[in-house]
C-alpha cells in the first residue's frame, strides 16, 4: 500500500531570539507512507528536530514561528486544524517515542500509574469508556509485545528501579498503547548503549513490521538509518538536501553534503586516514 | 572529502551583556522593581537635598503645626509635635537601607564562603558548618535581637548585629547545596586534575557559578531584612528617637489611629514600597537567571 | 628498550557496600585485576559500555580516585608517589567526554585554558602569549579567548579541552570518549586533530570509546572491558576481524554500520527468543554449553 499518512508540505519555521529572528526550516517536505520506516536524518542544527516538533504540535510560538506550509495527516491540515481535534490525534493516530529514558518517565509515579494515565486521557479524548482493570489490560498487553519479561512487576516498579534499555522499551509501550498508525521516534536508544541499541532497534522494527506501523525516526546515525529505514530523507541547515530510498542514498548519493557525510563515518573495515597519515601504530 | 567548517561563529554574536538587558527590561516584575528600589535608593542618598524640611529630624517642635493632615504644606501631614512626616519618612527610609546593606554586606560574604567550605570539602568541616548553621537557624530572629538589647542595650548597631550574626545561616545553606551540586561536575574535576589550588577551584571556578543565586536572594533579603528591622524599632529595640526610622514612626503613630491615620499608615506605606521594590527585584531576577540556567 | 608510557598491573578498584546499619555486606567489583600497557607514541584504545570499568581506570590514572590494589606507572615511574599533587598534572592529562561540562561556563575560554598555567606557576607574564600558542594549535582564532563556551559549538569547545589538557606539555592523554557529543563531521575534524597533535608532541594517547568503528581507526591495540575486565586484547584489526570472546562478538554485532563490506565482517549473534541476547545471557550459556558449538541462526 502507499497511500501517504503523513506529508509536511514547504514548511517554513521562523526562531525569534533577543528581538532577531531566524529562518530555521525552509521550505521541508517529506512523506510518510503508510506502513514504510522513513529516516530523517541530520547533525545538530539541521532542523530535523523543529521538523518533528511541527509535526508533533510541540512547537512553542513564541519563539517559533510557522510562517508556511502544510501538515497532512491523512489528508487534514493539522496546522489548521482546530486545538481540540488535533490533541485527539496525538497518541491515538501519531505517538512518539521520546529520546531519552531517563528524563522522560516521570521518577514518583509507578509505571504502571503513569501508563493507566496516559490511556485514561487518550480515552476520554476519544469518548470511550474504559475502566481501569480493562485499562491495566491494555498496558499488560503492550508491555508484553515489548518483550518485557515480567509486566506485573515493571508496572509497580518506579522509573529508577529499571535498567535504561527497560525504560526505553516503556517509552516504545507508552507510544503503543492506543494504538497509532505512525510512530516517530526520536533518536531512540542514543542514551543507550551499543549492544542495547541495537536490540531496541531490533525490538522497534520487529514491531513495526508486525503491526503494519509507519515509522518516521528522526537520527543523526548514519548506520542506525540503513538498518531500519527504507526511506532517507537528508537535511542540512533547514534544508532537505536529498532524498531516496535508502540503498541509493548510502550507493550513490547525489549531494555533496550527503556524500561529505557518509566519508566522515568510520568504517568497521578500517582504512580511514585521519590526519596526514593512516595509523598504523 | 567535503570541507567541514569550524569557522568561528560571525557576526550574529550578542554579547552577554545585551542579552541580559534585552531579557532583564522585557520582564515587567523586574523592571519595576528595579525602578522602586533605584528611586528609593536615590531618594535616600540625596535625602538632605530633597526634603522640604531637613531640620525636622532633630529635636524640633512646633506645636502649632501638630497632627496636620497631608496637603502642599506637609505632603505626608505632621506627626504629635509638628514635624513634617514626609521628611522624617526619607530620612527613615535611609536608616532601614543603611541596615540592609550592614546586614547583608556581613551575612552575605560570611555566609557564602562557610557554605564554599562545607559543600566542597565535606567531611568534618561539613559536618562542624552544617550543624552550627541549624543550631543558629533554629534561633528566632526577633528573639534574639531582644535577647541583645537586654543584655547590651536597645540600640539600632546591636540590633543589626543581632540580625546579622543569624541572617548568614541561609546564604550558607544555599550555597552549600549549589556547591555540592557542582563539585561533581566535570569542569571541576577538570579543574582537579589541572592542578589547580583548592582556592582557585573554590573563589574562581565555583563561586561565579553561584553569582545568580546570590543576586537573587540578596535582593529578596533587602525586603526581609527591612521589614525585621522596622519590627525591631516597632517594639522600641531600634534607634531612639528623635531620629527617625519607619517602625518607630508606625508605632508611635498607631497611638492617634484612626484619626490622625497618616501618622502610622503612611510611614507603613513607605515600609511596604521599599520591601516590595526589593521583592519584584529578586522576583525578576530569579526569572532571568531561571532562563539562562535552561540553556 | 624503553619503559612503556602506560603501564597498568593488576589493577583492582571495589566499592564496598554496606547495607542500612553500615556492616560490609560486599563489593562492586568495578575494576577487577586489569593488565595492560601502552607503548611511546601509541594509541591504545578501551572499548565497553557503561558499568565496564572503563570511566572509572581513566579516573585512577588522573589520581582522581585510589585504587584498591595494583600499580599505575607512567614512564616507568609509579604515581603512587605523585599521587595528587601537581606533579602529576604535568605527566598525564585528560580530555573529557562531555565539551559542555567540562569548561566552566562562567569563565571565558581564556580563563579556562589558564587554569593549568596557573596552578603549575606560568610565569604570568607569559601566559597571554602560551594561550594564543595553544589556541592556534588547535585551529582556533585568538580572539575566542574571551568568549565564553556557550559561545562555541560542540567541537569548538572540544579543541579548547584539547588545548587546555595540552597547556602543560603532558607526554600522556587520556581521552574519554572525546568525540562522542559530537557530529560525526565534526569528529573527524577532532580527530585528525590529535593524530597530527600526537605526532608533532610525540604523545601517548589512551582512548576510551564505545564507538568501535572510530576505534578501529584510530588505536592501533585494543581492550575489549567487560564488567571490569579486559576480556580481550590486540592489535584492534586481529581483534575486529577475529573476535574470540563472545562479548567482543555481540560487540561488534551491535554497532550500526553503513555498508555491506561491514556488515559482512561483523560476527553472527543466535537469536534467543527472537531478541538479541545480552552479554551475560551469552556467557551463561556458553559455560553451560560443553560443547561450545550453538545453533547458529540468521539474525534479524
Amino acid at each position: 500500500m502507499s497511500e501517504t499518512l503523513l506529508s509536511v508540505r514547504d514548511l517554513s519555521v521562523e526562531f525569534s531570539t533577543y528581538g532577531r529572528t531566524n529562518k530555521v526550516l525552509h521550505n521541508v517536505s517529506l512523506d510518510v507512507p503508510a506502513h514504510s520506516q522513513v529516516a530523517l536524518v541530520g547533525e545538530s542544527g539541521s532542523g530535523k528536530t523543529v521538523t518533528m516538533k511541527a509535526i508533533m504540535g510541540l512547537l512553542r510560538e513564541p519563539p517559533a514561528r510557522i510562517t508556511s506550509g502544510r501538515i497532512l495527516y491523512d489528508g487534514a491540515d493539522l496546522l489548521t486544524m482546530p486545538a481540540a481535534e488535533r490533541l485527539k490525534l496525538r497518541g491515538t493516530a501519531m505517538s512518539m517515542v521520546f529520546q531519552d529514558p531517563m528524563s522522560s518517565l516521570n521518577p514518583v509515579f509507578t509505571i504502571g500509574d503513569q501508563m493507566g494515565t496516559i490511556l485514561k486521557y487518550a480515552d476520554k479524548r476519544l469518548g470511550r469508556g474504559r475502566g481501569r482493570s480493562e485499562r491495566m489490560a491494555r498496558v499488560h498487553e503492550v508491555l508484553e509485545q515489548v518483550r518485557m519479561r515480567d509486566p506485573e512487576r515493571v508496572t509497580q516498579s518506579y522509573p529508577i528501579q529499571l535498567s535504561g534499555g527497560m525504560r526505553q522499551r516503556i517509552l516504545i509501550a507508552m507510544a503503543l498503547l492506543s494504538e497509532p498508525k505512525l510512530l516517530i521516534a526520536d533518536e531512540p536508544g542514543t542514551a543507550l548503549d551499543v549492544t542495547t541499541q541495537a536490540q531496541i532497534l531490533k525490538l522497534l522494527k520487529d514491531l513495526v513490521e508486525a503491526r503494519g506501523l509507519a515509522l518516521l525516526m528522526i537520527t543523526h546515525n548514519l548506520g542506525v538509518v540503513r538498518e531500519t529505514s527504507n526511506h532517507v530523507y537528508v537535511m542540512n541547515k533547514g534544508v532537505v538536501v536529498e532524498q531516496g530510498p535508502t540503498s541509493q542514498i548510502f550507493d550513490a548519493p547525489k549531494d555533496d553534503y550527503t556524500r561529505g557525510l557518509i566519508a566522515a563515518v568510520p568504517r568497521l573495515t578500517g582504512g580511514m586516514r585521519f590526519g596526514q597519515a593512516e595509523v598504523t601504530r | 572529502m567535503a570541507e567541514f567548517e569550524t569557522v568561528p561563529i560571525e557576526p550574529m554574536r550578542l554579547s552577554n551583556s545585551y542579552q541580559n538587558w534585552y531579557r532583564f527590561s522585557r520582564n515587567p516584575t523586574a523592571v519595576i522593581g528595579a525602578v522602586i528600589v533605584i528611586i528609593s535608593i536615590l531618594a535616600a542618598i540625596l535625602a538632605p537635598y530633597i526634603t522640604p524640611y531637613p531640620e525636622h529630624v532633630g529635636a524640633v517642635v512646633n506645636f502649632r503645626a501638630r497632627h496636620l493632615p497631608p496637603s502642599g504644606e506637609y505632603w505626608f501631614g505632621t506627626d504629635n509635635v509638628g514635624r513634617d512626616i514626609f521628611t522624617r519618612v526619607i530620612f527613615g527610609a535611609r536608616i532601614s537601607l543603611l541596615l540592609a546593606l550592614v546586614v547583608l554586606g556581613t551575612a552575605v560574604p560570611v555566609g557564602t564562603v562557610l557554605g564554599l567550605l562545607a559543600g566542597y570539602f565535606g567531611g568534618w568541616t561539613e559536618t562542624i558548618i552544617m550543624r552550627l548553621t541549624d543550631i543558629a537557624l533554629a534561633i528566632p530572629p526577633l528573639v534574639m535581637a531582644l535577647a541583645v538589647a537586654a543584655v547590651l542595650s536597645p540600640d539600632l548597631i546591636n540590633s543589626m548585629l543581632a540580625i546579622a550574626a543569624l541572617w548568614w545561616t541561609w546564604h550558607t545553606r544555599l550555597i552549600y547545596s549549589i556547591t555540592r551540586q557542582l563539585r561533581g561536575q566535570e569542569f571541576v574535576e577538570a579543574a582537579e586534575t589541572l592542578g589547580a589550588s583548592k582556592f582557585h577551584i573554590l573563589f574562581r571556578e565555583i563561586l561565579p557559578n553561584c553569582v545568580s543565586a546570590i543576586a537573587v536572594k540578596t535582593s529578596l533579603d533587602c525586603g526581609f531584612v527591612i521589614l525585621v528591622g522596622a519590627s525591631l524599632s516597632f517594639l522600641g529595640l531600634g534607634i531612639q528617637p528623635p531620629t527617625p526610622d519607619l517602625g518607630t514612626m508606625v508605632s508611635q503613630g498607631s497611638a492617634f489611629l484612626p484619626d490622625f491615620w497618616w501618622e502610622s499608615i503612611l510611614p507603613g506605606f513607605a515600609i511596604l514600597f521599599i520591601a516590595l521594590g526589593f521583592n519584584l527585584l529578586g522576583d525578576g531576577l530569579r526569572d532571568l537567571f531561571d532562563v539562562q540556567e535552561v540553556r | 628498550m624503553t619503559a612503556p608510557m602506560l603501564e597498568i598491573r593488576n589493577l583492582r578498584k571495589f566499592f564496598p557496600i554496606r547495607n542500612a546499619f553500615g556492616r560490609h555486606t560486599g563489593d562492586v567489583r568495578a575494576v577487577d585485576d586489569v593488565s595492560f600497557s601502552i607503548e611511546r607514541g601509541a594509541v591504545y584504545g578501551l572499548a565497553g559500555e557503561s558499568g565496564s570499568g572503563k570511566s572509572t581506570i581513566a579516573r585512577m590514572i588522573m589520581g582522581l580516585e585510589t585504587p584498591t590494589s595494583g600499580e599505575i606507572l607512567i614512564d616507568g615511574e609509579s604515581i603512587a608517589s605523585s599521587f595528587g599533587t601537581r606533579a602529576h598534572g604535568k605527566k598525564v592529562q585528560m580530555v573529557f567526554q562531555n565539551p559542555g561540562s567540562s569548561l566552566n561556563p562562567r569563565r571565558t575560554v581564556g580563563q579556562s585554558v589558564a587554569v593549568p598555567l596557573d596552578a603549575h606557576g606560568h610565569p604570568a607574564k607569559d601566559r597571554a602569549r602560551r594561550i594564543s600558542e595553544l589556541l592556534d594549535m588547535v585551529q582556533l582564532p585568538p580572539n575566542f579567548a574571551e568568549r565564553f563556551p556557550h559561545e562555541l559549538s560542540g567541537g569548538q569547545k572540544q579543541r579548547v579541552a584539547i588545548a587546555r589538557a595540552l597547556a602543560v606539555a603532558p607526554k600522556l592523554v587520556v581521552l574519554d570518549e572525546p568525540t562522542s557529543a559530537l557530529d560525526v563531521s565534526v569528529q573527524a575534524r577532532v580527530i585528525d586533530l590529535l593524530v597530527d597533535l600526537g605526532r608533532k608532541l610525540d604523545l601517548t594517547f589512551l582512548f576510551i570509546s564505545h564507538d568501535l568503528s572510530l576505534m578501529r581507526n584510530f588505536a592501533g591495540r585494543v581492550g575489549i572491558l567487560y564488567r571490569g575486565k579486559i576480556v580481550e586484547t590486540g592489535p584492534t584489526a586481529d581483534v575486529f576481524v577475529n573476535p574470540q570472546h563472545d562479548y567482543t562478538r555481540l560487540l561488534l554485532a551491535s554497532v550500526p554500520v553503513i555498508s555491506a563490506e561491514e556488515e559482512a565482517m561483523r560476527p553472527k549473534i543466535p537469536l534467543i527468543d527472537g531478541e538479541i541476547p545480552t552479554a551475560e545471557k551469552l556467557i551463561e550459556i556458553r559455560a553451560l554449553n560443553t560443547k561450545n558449538s550453538f545453533n547458529e541462526e540468521q539474525p534479524g
